[in-house]
């Protein structure tokens, strides 16, 4: 039972980064990188974890998800569509003018998308606060806010200050989700400006570290139930991903942060072949996932 | 003054096009073959903001602070204070808008030679939408005590403003876009810091640009020759303002225009307002970025929505024109 419900979200994931791919090409620019390495992640968050409500976007008792890396928001926005937020189509006029859909989070246009982002760093302050109200208010431990990071931002000194309030705070209602995929825009996180130790960074900050495989859907749902357990201390999960991942010409390689298949780097698939190359290894993928779920 | 422009320069489709952070990036690359105590800052955006070429080449002398905008500032500061002289380059939005204190205290305050040289400044940042559309760095780094503000008209002058800001022994910033906008001035076209052109004569209104607007409005001015005479200034140096050449045009003309891919709050126009209303009061129309927050799109788009490009510069002008009172 368990595995035929990890099969189907590991589908409605690779469908996800399908329509991804479409919607980025569709806009001509975006991100592709750090979106399809967080879309198992969206996926276990929208379809299995999160408690929420797409026909009632801003019921009282829905979990709050903080998105602090806005630029990855194209994959919300496609997971968002499949659980029904708003109709598919829609996904068609992202980037684009009188959209919704705008190029990094508008708080005002997608009340569900909790803030507003894009300046990065920016999100953990915001979460603790939200994490601080909802006690205020008599209600620390449900709703659970969710605060959403990647390791480029973890460049910004906000994010720290953040992550040393919410330890002086014990905001047990609340985990952080580090996309750790080792780039961001001018090249590999280590080089660019070093993060590691990262655990060891947070745990000496005062806070609970767990780890997991950011693309093993069993083990992401497993980690985030874990850290709403864990109550003596803020949460904070590295979820080691790739970046890039289902579509092996962008896999692991930071030339791909920023650009849509089209409009990346070359040495590997020629510029008019990356749409449809990948689209074909998604397919692919999808077919292999479908194969196991029969067998 | 002759300025020599590009030959045909009013035909768009023969004129170049290129941004103006290109021409910062080839600058700054130029400006490092030959001063040595020049170094670069960069926050995790050099290849869009064009800090690479001189990265590429000077490694050395280059500094990637990863994302973090404050320390990018601070960083900078201490450069200065030992005798460096630092270009500091990101988007707009980062560069002036998150680290705004620090750039107060560590730059402004104690006049260090700080060069902050911007790239995605304006809507015509496009799709990124508003988080990256900077509309307001022109207000906040010109209320700040000391500072040169720098506005280029094209890819050609930021190349120029960029060299030039090395001779200016205070903090500089220089605003560049990212879209590529017409190219109309040429390495013989005279640049000094400080100094408004007066691109085209005129005598019935003064209409002041900066940034790829001053293309629009020499457009306008031809457009409109037969119907009003307009002179056309382009005021690239946004603070110190050139007051004596802004007081003799509307001294002549007796009614100002001006245009900016900026929020009209604070932005260029208010420096012109703020001098003129208490000098010589004249009737003014500011035409800009109206307090709002744009949205994402091409930059086309943003630009006919948001009345940024000829036609809606034009239509903003001749209501202007129409509204005697
Ligand atoms: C305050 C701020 N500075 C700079 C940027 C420009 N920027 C956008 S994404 C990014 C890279 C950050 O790395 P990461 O978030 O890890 O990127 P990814 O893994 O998704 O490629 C940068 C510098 C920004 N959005 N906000
Ligand atoms: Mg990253």
């Amino acid at each position: 039972m368990r595995r035929v419900s990890i099969a189907k979200l590991e589908q409605k994931a690779n469908e996800i980064r399908q329509d991804l791919i479409e919607t980025l090409v569709e806009a001509g620019s975006g991100h592709s990188a750090g979106p399809l390495g967080m879309a198992d992640i969206f996926t276990a968050l929208y379809f299995c974890v999160l408690k929420h409500d797409p026909k009632r976007p801003r019921w009282p008792e829905r979990d709050r998800l903080i998105l602090s890396n806005g630029h990855i928001v194209p994959v919300r926005y496609v997971a968002m569509a499949h659980a029904g937020y708003f109709p598919k189509k829609e996904l068609k006029t992202f980037r684009k003018i009188h959209s919704n859909l705008e190029g990094h989070p508008s708080f005002k246009k997608i009340p569900a998308l909790e803030t507003s982002s894009g300046p990065l760093g920016e999100g953990l302050s915001q979460a603790c606060g939200f994490a601080l109200a909802l006690r205020m208010q008599g209600r620390p431990f449900s709703p659970y806010v969710w605060c959403l990071t990647s390791d480029g931002e973890h460049d910004e000194g906000m994010t720290w200050e953040a992550a040393m309030l919410a330890a002086k705070y014990r905001l047990s209602n609340l985990t952080v989700v580090v996309d750790r995929n080792n780039i961001q825009i001018d090249g590999y996180t280590e080089d660019i400006m070093p993060l590691e130790p990262l655990r060891e960074k947070y745990e000496a900050f005062g806070w609970r570290v767990l780890e997991m495989n950011g693309h093993d859907m069993e083990e992401i749902i497993s980690t985030l139930e874990e850290s709403k357990a864990i109550q003596e201390a803020p949460v904070c999960i590295i979820a080691n991903t790739i970046p890039g991942k289902g579509v092996k010409f962008m896999e692991h390689r930071y030339e791909w942060h920023g650009v849509p298949p089209g409009k990346g780097p070359e040495d590997v698939v020629p510029r008019a072949e990356q749409v449809q190359e990948a689209l074909r290894e998604l397919r692919a993928l999808g077919e292999k996932i479908e194969a196991v779920d029969h067998d | 003054m002759q300025y020599y422009l590009a030959k045909n320069y009013l035909d768009e489709k023969k004129v170049e096009w290129n941004s103006m952070r290109d021409g910062a990036g080839r600058g700054i690359a130029e400006l490092g073959e030959c001063k040595k105590n020049m170094v670069v800052l960069g926050a995790d955006t050099i290849e869009s903001s064009r800090a690479k070429e001189f990265a590429d080449k000077f490694p050395e002398r280059f500094v990637q602070v990863g994302v973090a905008e404050q320390n990018l500032i601070g960083v900078a500061a201490g450069l200065a204070y030992e005798g460096m002289v630092p270009y500091v380059v990101t988007f707009a939005a980062f560069l002036v808008g998150r680290p705004w204190e620090p750039i107060r205290s560590t730059v402004a305050y104690p006049e260090n030679h700080v060069v902050l040289v911007s790239s995605h400044a304006g809507l015509a940042t496009g799709p990124d939408g508003p988080t990256h559309q900077m509309t307001e760095d022109i207000t906040l780094m010109r209320c700040l005590p000391g500072f040169t503000v720098l506005c280029p008209a094209d890819a050609e002058q930021a190349r120029r403003a960029v060299k030039a800001a090395y001779d200016i022994k205070g903090p500089v910033y220089i605003r560049n876009a990212r879209e590529a906008t017409p190219v109309f001035t040429t390495e013989q076209t005279p640049f000094e810091v400080g100094k408004a052109q007066v691109l085209r004569q005129g005598k019935d209104m003064t209409v002041i640009g900066h940034g790829y607007m001053v293309y629009w409005l020499l457009q306008i001015a031809e457009d409109l020759k037969n119907k009003i005479s307009l002179e056309v200034v382009n005021l690239h140096t946004v603070k110190p303002l050139d007051e004596k050449t802004i007081l003799v045009s509307a001294k002549k003309t007796g009614r100002v225009f001006t245009a900016e891919d900026h929020n009209v709050v604070g932005g260029m126009g208010s420096a012109v307002a703020e001098f003129l209303s208490q000098n010589h009061p004249v009737p003014m129309k500011l035409h800009g970025v109206y307090d709002v927050f744009a949205e994402s799109g091409s930059v086309k788009d943003l630009w006919k929505k948001y009345k940024l490009d000829k036609e809606g510069t034009k239509k903003a002008l001749l209501e202007f024109l129409a509204d005697k009172t």
